[in-house]
């Protein structure tokens, strides 16, 4: 398989805060390049591109571009921000990003900047990652003694300044609106939408907002092409993508990938298979928040319209890999445990649907469970489906569903008082 | 006080940077809380209501009201670190330091804490002590980690 480093490529090969070394290594060309060409010609590159966003929502950046592009400038100066709140568990790809090459992101929004004549910029950067917080700080300030950032850069004008903003620990704040809520230094609770925030976002002024993993692909895009960008993924997923690999996997870490190589190349080829002799049981893929499947989906390729034709989405890029040892009813807790403790109380169906979700899943990790509590998750997964406020809550039931859908066996066993991995404490007891 | 006066004059006493002086006002406690004094010291400053304040450190898991160690032994408890035994690390430590999750040992030096993932995976199952990580921990190295810190290494 091709090895194809367009993120990666300096990872590890230079002082990450360093502006000569990035320079040195390709850094600034699309800047460089940029600064040449008209705001929409560099738009239409990043549609021709087929780069989506990487957060998780997968929204067309182009198309994302273009119409903040036309939001008029009687609305306000935009800002540029970034979501680096990575807080879905199993992801850490932009930690990389940030910790070993943050310019390819601060070059990003500087492209950005360039197109909407944005002045000022926001890194929202999860606080658990205090200390690449400080990398993010000292890049910053090498690009503005280097006349990359700051005033006038490179001779053209524009004056765009960067400031790293800490989250302090609430995934909810990775939804667009409530990391700006967040930025504003409120409690990040999302906010009703629209609108959106490409019109009313920070300070209620028109904002650009995107993923670490978006704005690193922007210089590749300008400087290489949108084309050439498309044309080492697949026919409408363009480059690659950073995968996050986890759980059960003989070699963890952090993989870039063209787009079309199979989730079993991945996890086979480059993750090492499944240590200690042990079997695959499923797939945890996008995070928390996304699907799981157990084997015999494989052989899909990463590509958002083939993931899509088999349920499944990509989300950040977590492949969580589940062995046979693990037990559904108590990995699915674990997961339902989180969405608990980081549901932002707003909504009904979110604050109390998880809390009800653990419980039903206590109920049944201590073989105290009924087969109409397998059927109430089912019940609660529609309702928080359809009425919970947020993306949060909205997908809870994704992964409560699919696992239910592949492993509904082992749920009834725990219903017969048996937890066939032995994972559970069965501690309640059958009478 | 006059520390936390210093950090309010750095963020220009701006009630949107609330978040990120509280983050700074914290470290200063050095028990890893926000005390009561402190908090509405800051939202006079500020010019924000007590009530507001509070609604937003209580919002966010990295405050606390209530002082704990000096030294904060968050444990990922997420799905990746899970599978990868992330039980048997609070079971050890609770075992090591004769204290339960969100309790502080009566010398003061540690809290143990259950984190919702920070972005460790590749090294799970893993523990942040302040703001070192530590991964692909087991029973016995967890022991030779937070030694040191017992010793006064932070």
């Amino acid at each position: 398989m091709e090895n194809r480093n367009i993120l990666s490529a300096r990872f590890g090969k230079i002082k990450p805060d360093s502006v000569e070394d990035y320079v040195a290594a390709g850094g600034y060309e699309g800047l460089k390049t940029a600064i040449t060409m008209k705001p929409e010609d560099i738009i239409e590159e990043i549609k021709k591109s087929y780069l989506f966003g990487r957060g998780g929502a997968a929204y067309p950046t182009g198309i994302k571009w273009e119409q903040a592009y036309a939001v008029p400038l009687e609305k306000g100066l935009k800002y540029m921000v970034c979501n680096a709140d990575e807080g879905e568990p199993g992801t850490f790809k932009d930690r990389h990003i940030m910790a070993e090459d943050p310019l390819e992101l601060i070059e990003g929004m500087t492209i950005g900047a360039f197109i909407f004549g944005a002045e000022e910029g926001y890194i929202y950067c999860r606080g658990e990652y205090s200390a690449i917080q400080e990398t993010l700080r000292s890049a910053i300030d090498n690009a503005k003694k280097s006349g990359y950032l700051g005033e006038n850069i490179l001779g053209t004008g524009l004056n765009f300044d960067i400031r790293v903003v800490s989250g302090a620990g609430a995934y909810v704040c990775g939804e667009n609106t409530a990391l700006v809520e967040s930025i504003e230094g409120k409690p990040g609770r999302p906010r009703r939408k629209p609108p959106y925030v490409k019109n009313a976002g920070l300070n209620m002024k028109p904002t650009v907002l995107n993923n670490v993993e978006t704005y690193a692909c922007i210089p590749w895009i300008v400087k290489e092409g949108g084309e050439k960008f498309l044309s080492i993924g697949t026919e409408f997923s363009g480059g690659t993508k950073l995968m996050c690999l986890s759980g059960n996997v003989v070699n963890k870490g952090v993989y870039e990938v063209p787009f079309g190589t199979t989730l079993r190349e991945l996890i086979y080829g480059m993750g090492g298979g499944i240590p200690n002799g042990r079997k695959l049981k499923f797939v945890h893929l996008g995070g928390c928040s996304g699907t799981c499947f157990p084997e015999g989906l494989l052989d899909t390729k990463i590509c958002y319209n083939d993931l899509r034709k088999n349920g499944l989405s990509l989300g950040s890029g977590a492949v969580v890999v589940i062995d046979d040892s693990q037990c559904v009813v108590d990995y699915l807790k674990v997961v339902m445990e989180f969405f608990e403790e980081e549901s932002c109380g707003k909504c009904t169906p979110c604050r109390e649907g998880t809390q009800r979700m653990v419980e039903l899943l206590e109920k049944l990790s201590e073989g105290r469970g009924t087969d109409e509590d397998i059927e109430r998750m089912k019940d609660l997964s529609q309702i928080m489906k359809n009425s919970s406020f947020c993306g949060l809550g909205k997908s809870v039931p994704i992964p409560v569903l699919a696992l239910l859908k592949y492993f509904e066996d082992e749920f009834k066993a725990h219903v017969a008082g048996k937890c066939p991995s032995g994972k559970c404490s069965m501690s309640g007891g059958k009478k | 006080m006059d520390k936390v006066k210093e950090v309010l004059s750095k963020y220009h006493n701006e009630k949107e940077n609330l978040v990120q002086i509280m983050l700074e006002v914290q470290k200063l406690s050095e028990k890893n809380y926000l005390p009561d004094e402190w908090v509405r010291y800051v939202a006079e400053a500020l010019d924000l209501p007590l009530s507001k304040v509070y609604g937003v450190i209580t919002f966010y898991a990295m405050f606390n009201n209530k002082p704990r160690g000096k030294n904060l032994i968050e444990v990922c408890k997420s799905g990746p670190c899970h599978v990868n035994g992330s039980a048997n690390i609070i079971a050890m430590l609770e075992k090591e330091l004769g204290i339960k999750p969100s309790e502080t040992t009566s010398d003061g030096l540690f809290t143990i804490e259950l984190s919702n993932c920070f972005g460790a995976c590749d090294i799970a199952p893993a523990v942040k002590i302040g703001e070192k990580v530590y991964g692909n921990l087991t029973q016995d190295s967890i022991k030779n980690i937070i030694n040191p810190y017992r010793e006064g290494f932070n």
